[in-house]
C-alpha cells in the first residue's frame, strides 16, 4: 500500500499537474489569457450573479402556436376549395375547441373536398401520422383536427425559428457573448452578461415584429367601427395614435405586402426630422407594393405591427422604387429597435418573460471580492487548524487542499462550467469537506497507534480502513449533489457542479495524493515515531 | 510540538444510555420546529411566490419609513422592505401584475427607479428579479422534489449497503435535520429562496456523510466483536469516531464562519442555514441515528446474515481482523 514505483507516482501526479495548468488561465488578465493556445483556453466562466447581467426566461404559448396553425389551415382550405377547379362551395366554417369544421354545400362533392384537403396535411413524426386528421361527420361536414404529433412538430419548429430570430436580434444589438438556449419544449433562456439596463433588450424580445401593409377601409361607417364592427372583408384594429382620437380603424383583411418581403430596415429621419424606419422590399414585394399603390392613389393604407396600426399615411403617388418609410410617433431609440426587429424577421410565436434576474456589475464585482476574501480566510483558518492538529500530516492535507482547489478550477475550465455565487459557497464548503477525508485517515492512524501498531503499519491501516469509509460517505454525498444537478435550476446547479467536481477531486487529492507524500516521508526518513 | 486534540483519547461516553432523553429532546425540538413552520410560515422569496424583488443601494443609509412611503406611493400593490447587514442596501419586494408579462414588470421597475431617484439621489438598483407565478410554482415543486429524492435516495443506499435499520435511522435523522432547518427559517424569518434549497441539500449531504462514517464503524465493529452486546458496540463506535466527528465539524464551521463574516450579504442566509445544519446534523449523528439502531432492533447477527447472503458484499468485504490489537 505504501510502496509506489516511480511510474505509479508519475501516473498519480500527472492528472494533478494537468488540472493545475488548466486552472492557470483563470488567474490571468483577459489580455494575457487570450494569447494562450487553444487547448489552454480553459478559463472558468463567471455566472451572471458574479459578472453582472441579465437572465431572461422566455415562454412561448403552445396554445398560440396551435391556434395560429388552425388559422393558417383555414386560410389554405378556403383557397384550395374556392379557387381550385372545380370550385367547391362551403359554409359554416368555424374553428372551435381547436378543431376546424365546415359544411360542403353539395353533398356529392364531399369526397372530392376531402381528396383536395388531404394533400394540405403533412406527415408528422416517425409513426406515419399526419399533422391533421381529416374526417367526415354527418355526411356533409368535414372536421379537421390537429394531431398531437402535428402540434408538437409545429411548436418544435416555431421554437427553433424563434431561437434563431432572438439570436439575430441580440447580435444586432451588439451585445457581448450572449447565451441563447432552448429549454424544455417551449422556453428559451437568454443570458446577457454585463448589461446595465435590460429594458431595451426586453422590449426588443417582447416584439413579435409581424409587419403588414393593408388598405384602410374608407367606406366603413365610423360609428360602427368605433363599436368594433367592420364591413365584410374588413376588420377593426387598434390604432392608439389615430389623429381622429378614435383608437381604432377599419382595414381590409387582404394583406398588400408583409414583413416577409423585406430585405432591409434601417432607422432614418423624415423631412420634419422625425424618426422613421426606412424599409426596402425584395423584387416581388416591391412589385406588389407598386401595383397596389398605383391603383389606390389618394387613399390611405395602414402600417400594422403586431396587430396594432402604427400609422395610416395617404398614398400621394405610386410607390414604385421598392422602398418605403414607416412613420408612427417613434423616438430614435424605438425606431432603431423596430428596424432591428424587422431585419431579424418576425417571431413565429409571441414570447413572454416568465422569469428575469438582473444583477448590476457593481454588485457582481463586490460578490467576487467578498467570495475571494472569504475563501482565502477559510483556507488559512482551516490550514492553521489542520497544522496544529496533525503537524506534518496536517501540512500534507493542506498541500492536498490547495491542489484540490486549483484542480477544481481547472476541471471547471475544461468542462466549460460556470462559477456562480453559490458556487463560491460550494468552494468554501469543499475546502471544509476535503479535509474531512484527511481527518478520517489521521484519526484512524492515531487510533491504530494507540492500539499498539508500529508506525508503518498504523499508517497503512489508517489509509486502508479510512478509504472505505471515505468512499461510502462520498458516494452518498454525490447522490445529493447529482439530484441537485438534475433538478436544480440556476443557482442550485452552479453549486452542485462545484460540489460534484469537488467530491471527485477531493477523494483523489486527500487520499491518493497524501498517501504518496506519506510514503515518500516514510521511505526517506524511516521514522520510528510519528507525531500525529 | 504538542498537537491540538479537541477530543481526549479513548473517550467512553454512554451515548446509548442517554438515548431516551435524547429522543425526547429531539422529538420536542422537531415538534417545535414543525409547529413554528406551520404557525409562522416561511418568509418565501420571490423565487417561490413569484413577484418582483429589487435590491436598492443608497448613497447614504436611508430612512426606512421614507423608502416605505415612496414604495407605497407607486400604487402597484403591497410592497415589503427588508434590510440585512449593510444599512445602505434595502430589498424591496412587490407583487407582479397578473397580466401584461414583461412589459408590465418593466414598467414597474422603471416607475420605481424614477420615484426612488427623485426621492434619494444617487440610488442604484444593484439587482432585481422578477419571477412569474407559473415559474415560481415549478421552482417550489422542484425544490421539494429534490430534497425528498435526496433523502429517500440516500436512505435506500444505506439500506442496500447495510441493514434496513440503517436506512430508517438515517432517514429519520436527516428528516429531523431538514425540519430543524425549516424551523430555524420560520423563527428567524430569514428569506427562504432557491439558495436555501441548495443549503438544505448540502446539509442533507453533509449529515449523511457524518452518519455514514459512524454506521461504517458500527458495521466494522459488528464483524470484529461478534459477542459484544449492541449497546456497548454502538457506544464504542460512536466514541471511536468522536474525534473525527468533532474535528470535521470544527473545520467546516471555520470555513463557513469565514463565509458568514466576509462572504457578502447575498450569501448570508445560505451560510446561516448551513452552520445551523452542521450543528444539528452532528447532534443527530451522535445522539439520534446510532442509538435509534437499538430501538429498531439491530443485532450483531444481522451483519453476518447479510454477508452470507450477498456476494457483492463478500467481494468488497474487509475481513474481520483479530490480530491482538484491542482498544
Amino acid at each position: 500500500m505504501l510502496n509506489f514505483s516511480r511510474w505509479a507516482v508519475a501516473a498519480i501526479l500527472l492528472p494533478l499537474v494537468i488540472g493545475i495548468l488548466c486552472a492557470v488561465p483563470s488567474f490571468l488578465p483577459d489580455s494575457a489569457a487570450e494569447k494562450l493556445p487553444r487547448f489552454m483556453q480553459t478559463r472558468v466562466n463567471l455566472g451572471l450573479d458574479l459578472s453582472g447581467g441579465s437572465h431572461l426566461l422566455l415562454e412561448a404559448s403552445t396554445q398560440d402556436v396551435a391556434k395560429q396553425r388552425l388559422t393558417n389551415m383555414e386560410e389554405q382550405v378556403r383557397t384550395e376549395l374556392r379557387r381550385g377547379d372545380p370550385k367547391i362551395a362551403v359554409g359554416d366554417i368555424s374553428s372551435r375547441d381547436g378543431k376546424l369544421s365546415f359544411m360542403v354545400r353539395n353533398p356529392a362533392q364531399v369526397d372530392a373536398a376531402v381528396e383536395r384537403i388531404r394533400p394540405l396535411t403533412q406527415g408528422a413524426g416517425l409513426t406515419g401520422q399526419r399533422d391533421f386528421n381529416v374526417e367526415v361527420v354527418n355526411s356533409s361536414t368535414i372536421v379537421i383536427t390537429p394531431t398531437d404529433a402535428g402540434i408538437n412538430n409545429a411548436v418544435k419548429s416555431a421554437m427553433e425559428v424563434a431561437t434563431e430570430v432572438i439570436r439575430k436580434r441580440i447580435d444586432e444589438m451588439g451585445t457581448r457573448e450572449p447565451t441563447i438556449q432552448q429549454q424544455g419544449d417551449n422556453r428559451i433562456v437568454v443570458q446577457v452578461p454585463g448589461l446595465q439596463n435590460p429594458k431595451a433588450l426586453k422590449d426588443l424580445l417582447g416584439q413579435t415584429a409581424k409587419l403588414e401593409f393593408k388598405l384602410v377601409d374608407v367606406n366603413a361607417n365610423p360609428a360602427e367601427v368605433a363599436q368594433g364592427r367592420a364591413p365584410v372583408g374588413s376588420e377593426v384594429l387598434p390604432y392608439p395614435d389615430n389623429p381622429s382620437r378614435v383608437p381604432v380603424i377599419a382595414v381590409k383583411r387582404q394583406v398588400m405586402v408583409s414583413g416577409e418581403d423585406l430585405t432591409d430596415a434601417t432607422q432614418g429621419y423624415d423631412q420634419n426630422n422625425q424618426a422613421i424606419v426606412n424599409i426596402r422590399f425584395n423584387g416581388s414585394g416591391g412589385r406588389k407594393f407598386g401595383q397596389v399603390t398605383s391603383q389606390n392613389v389618394n387613399r390611405p393604407f395602414a402600417i400594422i405591427l403586431d396587430g396594432k396600426v402604427l400609422s395610416a399615411p395617404n398614398i400621394n403617388e405610386p410607390i414604385l422604387g421598392g422602398s418605403a418609410q414607416i412613420s408612427g410617433n417613434f423616438t430614435v431609440e424605438s425606431a432603431n429597435q423596430l428596424a432591428i426587429a424587422l431585419r431579424s424577421g418576425k417571431l413565429p410565436v409571441a414570447l413572454t418573460v416568465v422569469e428575469e434576474r438582473t444583477v448590476g456589475p457593481q454588485l457582481g464585482a463586490d460578490s467576487i471580492r467578498a467570495g475571494l476574501i472569504a475563501s482565502l480566510i477559510a483556507v488559512v483558518a482551516v490550514a492553521a487548524f489542520m497544522f496544529f492538529s496533525y503537524g506534518r500530516f496536517g501540512v500534507y492535507a493542506n498541500i492536498a487542499v490547495t491542489i484540490n482547489v486549483l484542480v477544481i478550477l481547472g476541471v471547471m475550465g475544461i468542462l466549460g462550467a460556470t462559477l456562480t455565487l453559490p458556487g463560491i459557497a460550494g468552494f468554501v464548503l469543499t475546502i471544509g469537506t476535503a479535509v474531512d477525508a484527511n481527518v478520517l485517515i489521521y484519526e484512524r492512524i492515531r487510533e491504530e497507534r494507540r492500539r499498539g501498531r508500529g508506525v508503518v503499519q498504523a499508517i497503512e491501516y489508517g489509509y486502508k480502513e479510512a478509504s472505505r469509509t471515505i468512499f461510502e460517505a462520498n458516494v452518498t454525498h454525490a447522490i445529493a449533489g447529482g439530484i441537485m444537478l438534475a433538478l436544480g435550476s440556476g443557482p442550485i446547479k452552479g453549486f452542485a457542479i462545484v460540489l460534484l467536481i469537488g467530491i471527485a477531486t477531493s477523494v483523489y487529492t486527500a487520499v491518493t495524493f497524501t498517501r504518496v507524500l506519506a510514503a515518500w516521508w516514510l521511505r526517506t526518513k524511516r521514522p520510528t515515531e510519528i507525531n500525529i | 510540538m504538542k498537537l491540538l486534540k479537541l477530543v481526549p483519547d479513548n473517550t467512553n461516553i454512554g451515548f446509548v444510555k442517554l438515548r431516551h432523553w435524547a429522543f425526547a429532546l429531539t422529538a420536542l425540538l422537531t415538534v417545535l420546529a414543525v409547529g413554528a413552520t406551520l404557525h409562522r410560515g416561511l418568509n418565501l422569496g420571490v423565487d417561490f411566490v413569484g413577484g418582483l424583488m429589487i435590491e436598492a443601494r443608497f448613497q447614504q443609509p436611508p430612512q426606512l419609513d421614507k423608502v416605505r412611503t415612496t414604495v407605497d406611493r407607486l400604487g402597484v400593490g403591497d410592497g415589503s422592505l427588508q434590510q440585512f447587514g449593510d444599512p445602505r442596501t434595502v430589498q424591496i419586494r412587490l407583487p407582479l401584475p397578473e397580466q401584461g408579462g414583461a412589459g408590465a414588470a418593466n414598467a414597474i421597475v422603471e416607475k420605481a427607479r424614477k420615484a426612488m431617484t427623485a426621492e434619494f439621489p444617487g440610488v442604484t438598483f444593484s439587482r432585481y428579479d422578477t419571477v412569474s407565478g407559473k415559474v415560481s410554482g415549478e421552482l417550489i415543486q422542484n425544490g421539494v422534489l429534490a430534497v425528498m429524492l435526496a433523502v429517500i435516495g440516500i436512505a435506500i443506499f444505506s439500506w442496500f449497503r447495510y441493514e434496513w435499520q440503517f436506512g430508517i435511522s438515517t432517514f429519520v435523522a436527516i428528516m429531523h435535520d431538514v425540519l430543524m432547518t425549516l424551523g430555524f427559517f420560520a423563527i428567524t424569518q430569514l428569506e427562504f429562496d432557491l439558495n436555501i434549497v441548495a443549503a438544505v441539500l448540502t446539509i442533507v449531504g453533509y449529515s449523511i456523510n457524518d452518519k455514514m462514517v459512524i454506521d461504517d464503524r458500527i458495521r466494522e465493529n459488528m464483524r470484529k466483536y461478534r459477542k459484544m452486546d449492541m449497546k456497548s458496540l454502538i457506544d464504542l463506535s460512536v466514541n471511536e469516531t468522536l474525534p473525527r466527528t468533532v474535528m470535521t465539524s470544527v473545520t467546516i464551521m471555520l470555513a463557513l464562519g469565514a463565509l458568514l463574516l466576509f462572504g457578502g450579504h447575498v450569501l448570508r442566509g445560505f451560510t446561516a442555514a448551513m452552520m445551523l445544519g452542521i450543528v444539528v446534523g452532528t447532534y443527530s449523528s451522535v445522539y439520534v441515528s446510532s442509538s435509534l439502531l437499538i430501538t429498531l432492533g439491530l443485532t450483531p447477527q444481522a451483519g453476518e446474515r447479510k454477508e452470507r447472503k450477498s456476494i457483492a458484499a463478500q467481494a468488497e468485504r474487509v475481513g474481520p481482523r483479530d490480530d491482538g490489537a484491542r482498544p
